[in-house]
């Protein structure tokens, strides 16, 4: 009965593909000799070939359901199968080993333009993390991100153009006007919420964006600045080889430091507001935490990032011009937040290195990335919303753990 | 009499419909009153003029805080109730359901500490002498409200019941002087409502928390009140007793009926 009735569906389904894909799929009008052509081979793939997807479709679907049901249920370990290995010091150790030597060792193994490519990932688990603060901490849906990216890079391209400062004056200057920029930009947008906070911030990230390709005295247009400086190590000379391998490693360390100050933010007092935040709003301000403070710092800090790592963009590519802060940057980041799982750290750093260096070793799928891209996407929303690694929350030690049921001694 | 909470002719509107209407109510130190009325008759607009969700049109709220100094509260921002010492709860429950029981009542340690951003990341000593303190006695109040043994669940995974009782826990956690339950039975079953009826007198005695309560289980409302409010169309129709409301002929034929003697 239930096999027919999906054999129905399936079948309802392919017919309407069919349908559907039957002007650009089966008609073609050739124009040389003037004669209309009727693929009619087409229109059977399309049929078989999405009868048969429907039914791996409402396959998954069905599995996901009963995975649900079941651990609802409460019979499924509740912890998922990734935070488990994470916990299990037997393989956290090794592993944590593997990846320092290979991260360590590979500017030295492989080629600069290998190298190149790892910097640029790096810059995203950056941009990641930063934005996993506001949207996956904090749950403020902004995809006007790059905007903050754009002022951390042109406050570096700007400031070494007019007053010849450096990279590492610089760097502290982009993260504080990150800040600055938070602060302007959060404040009038965040009495909205969820679709209106997300348009309006997609708004603010094309008006940043079109600020600088028009303000030709300001910032020099569409024609962008170049000569940029590289970052420097106390004067030294270095050959381009010997520079990209200082910013690889340069970016090694201000990841970790990312993730060192991430994770102690998400961690503490602030943090739980961010989450508190984003669960309930109302009970969360009932509670005494004050909405517009909490938000306003979840959007500076986040922008923060954004802000150094513009710096480091411009100190890499030495030419920036508005073109590199489209919304599809922001996207792109925003993506890494939702595919590795929102207020995660390692899902995020995940995320990064898939969808910044899997486009790039499968060059041959070029023409595709974005097809493939969209339904990555789409796959991961319908049947795993919460990201690669789902976030567990921590637990906490007190003075009375053990002795359950008593007091403890104040 | 000390009031820690007085509220005179308050009225409230939304647009056309006159939710609240000259409302007056005090709630004494150590008192657990019970605001009652058919459903619709604007108890939980009332709750929420005085925690500052809503602003009431009319009238005066102020609050005496046992030690402080009385202040007019009308239009506060919702936060700010919750520090000068108001804590609630929700008619349908709201907690924070993606994190564990334990977090959900440290948030409602939030107003009573200060660690900063810097604080977080530097997490110096007396960042961590606060979270520490923050965690224990959160845990503290776990075990009064009698869900020690949940602490690392998701609130999310707690029984109905349970998730009414955190509620409180996390409302707790704020130091209220004045703690307002919004239907704090409802969708218990009778066991836990004893249980229930039990902790609310507790909470009274020995945190010398003041109670003002929505409820309709009768049951409950007139064997721990000490005074009973009734609305009915946004208009108070009486005060007093629970003897007193139990003999109120206005009581009996707007809502009470046959409910009193069941
Ligand atoms: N935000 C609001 N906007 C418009 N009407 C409201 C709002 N909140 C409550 N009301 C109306 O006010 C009346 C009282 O509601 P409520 O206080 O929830 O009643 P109770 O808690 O006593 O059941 C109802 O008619 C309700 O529809
Ligand atoms: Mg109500």
């Amino acid at each position: 009965m239930k096999a027919l009735s999906e054999f129905k569906k399936a079948l309802i389904i392919s017919l309407w593909f069919m349908l559907l894909t039957f002007p650009i799929m089966v008609i073609r009008v050739n124009t040389i000799e003037k004669v209309v052509e009727w693929r009619w081979r087409n229109m059977a793939f399309i049929g078989i070939g999405s009868f048969l997807l429907s039914f791996v479709w409402r396959y998954l679907l069905g599995r996901k359901e009963k995975g649900r049901k079941l651990a609802e249920a409460g019979s499924v370990e509740a912890r998922p199968f990734s935070r488990r290995l994470l916990d299990e010091p037997r393989i956290y150790r090794p592993a944590l080993a593997a990846v320092t030597l290979f991260a360590v060792a590979f500017p030295f193994l492989f080629s600069s333009y290998q190298t190149n490519i790892m910097t640029t990932a790096l810059m995203y688990v950056m941009l990641g993390l930063g934005l996993n603060i506001v949207v996956g901490l904090a749950g403020l849906l902004d995809l006007g991100y790059v905007a903050f990216y754009a002022v951390g890079a042109y406050s570096y391209a700007l400031l070494n153009h007019h007053f010849g400062l450096g990279f590492w004056a610089i760097l502290p200057v982009g993260a504080l006007l990150g800040v600055l920029f938070g602060i302007l930009l959060g404040f009038p947008v965040l009495r909205l919420r969820g679709d209106y906070l997300a348009i309006v911030t997609l708004g603010f990230g094309e008006i940043i964006r079109l600020i600088l390709e028009n303000w030709n005295e300001f910032s020099f247009g569409p024609s962008g600045i170049a000569n940029i400086p590289r970052p420097g190590l106390f004067g030294i000379q270095m050959s381009l080889n010997e520079a990209t391998i200082y910013l690889y490693f340069l970016m090694i360390a201000l990841c970790l430091f990312t993730i060192f100050v991430v994770n102690r933010l998400q961690d503490s007092r602030i943090g739980r507001a961010w989450i508190a935040l984003r669960e309930d709003e109302v009970a969360c301000q009932a509670m005494g935490i004050d909405k517009t403070k909490t938000k306003l710092t979840a959007f500076a800090l986040g922008a923060t990032w954004a802000g150094m790592v513009g710096v480091i963009f411009a100190a890499k590519t030495t030419f920036i011009n508005p073109a590199s802060f489209t919304f599809l940057e922001s996207a792109m980041i925003l993506s890494i937040v939702v595919l590795g799982g929102m207020g995660s750290i390692i899902g995020v750093i995940l995320g990064a290195f898939i969808l910044i260096l899997t486009p790039e070793y499968l060059r041959a799928f070029s023409n595709y990335r974005m097809l493939l891209f969209g339904t990555t996407m789409v796959l991961m929303m319908v049947f795993r919303p919460q990201g690669i690694v789902t976030n567990v929350r921590r637990i906490y030690k007190f003075r009375a753990r053990g002795r359950d049921g008593e007091p403890s001694q104040a | 009499m000390d009031s820690v909470l007085e509220v005179n002719g308050t009225t409230m509107d939304f647009g056309g419909l006159r939710a609240l209407h000259a409302v007056d109510l005090q709630v004494r130190q150590g008192e657990i009153v019970a605001l009652i009325g058919p459903n619709g008759a604007g108890k939980t607009t009332f709750f929420n003029c005085v925690t500052g969700i809503y602003d009431p049109t009319e009238g005066d709220i102020f609050i005496s805080p046992p030690g402080g100094k009385r202040r007019r509260i009308n239009g506060i921002k919702i936060n700010r109730a919750a520090e000068l010492g108001m804590a609630r709860t929700f008619q349908n429950v709201r907690l924070f359901p993606n994190m564990t029981v334990l977090e959900n009542v440290m948030i409602g340690r939030h107003c009573r500490a200060k660690a900063g951003v810097l604080g977080a990341i530097f997490r110096g000593w007396d960042t961590r002498r606060e979270e520490q303190e923050i965690v224990d006695h959160s845990y503290e109040i776990l075990v009064k409200i009698g869900l020690a043994d949940q602490v690392d669940e998701l609130a999310k995974n707690l029984p109905y019941g349970a998730q009414r009782r955190l509620e409180i826990a996390r409302a707790m956690a704020t130091e209220p002087f004045l703690l307002l339950l919004d239907e704090p039975a409802a969708g218990m079953n009778p066991r836990e409502t004893e249980a229930l009826e039990e902790l609310i007198v507790q909470i009274r005695d020995e945190e010398k928390i003041s109670i003002l309560m929505i409820e309709h289980d009768m049951k409950i409302v007139m064997s721990i009140s000490d005074r009973i409010f009734v609305l009915d169309y946004g208009e108070k129709i009486a005060e007093g007793t629970p003897a007193e409301i139990r003999e109120n002929p206005v009581v009996i034929k707007a809502y009470l009926g046959e409910d009193v003697n069941a």
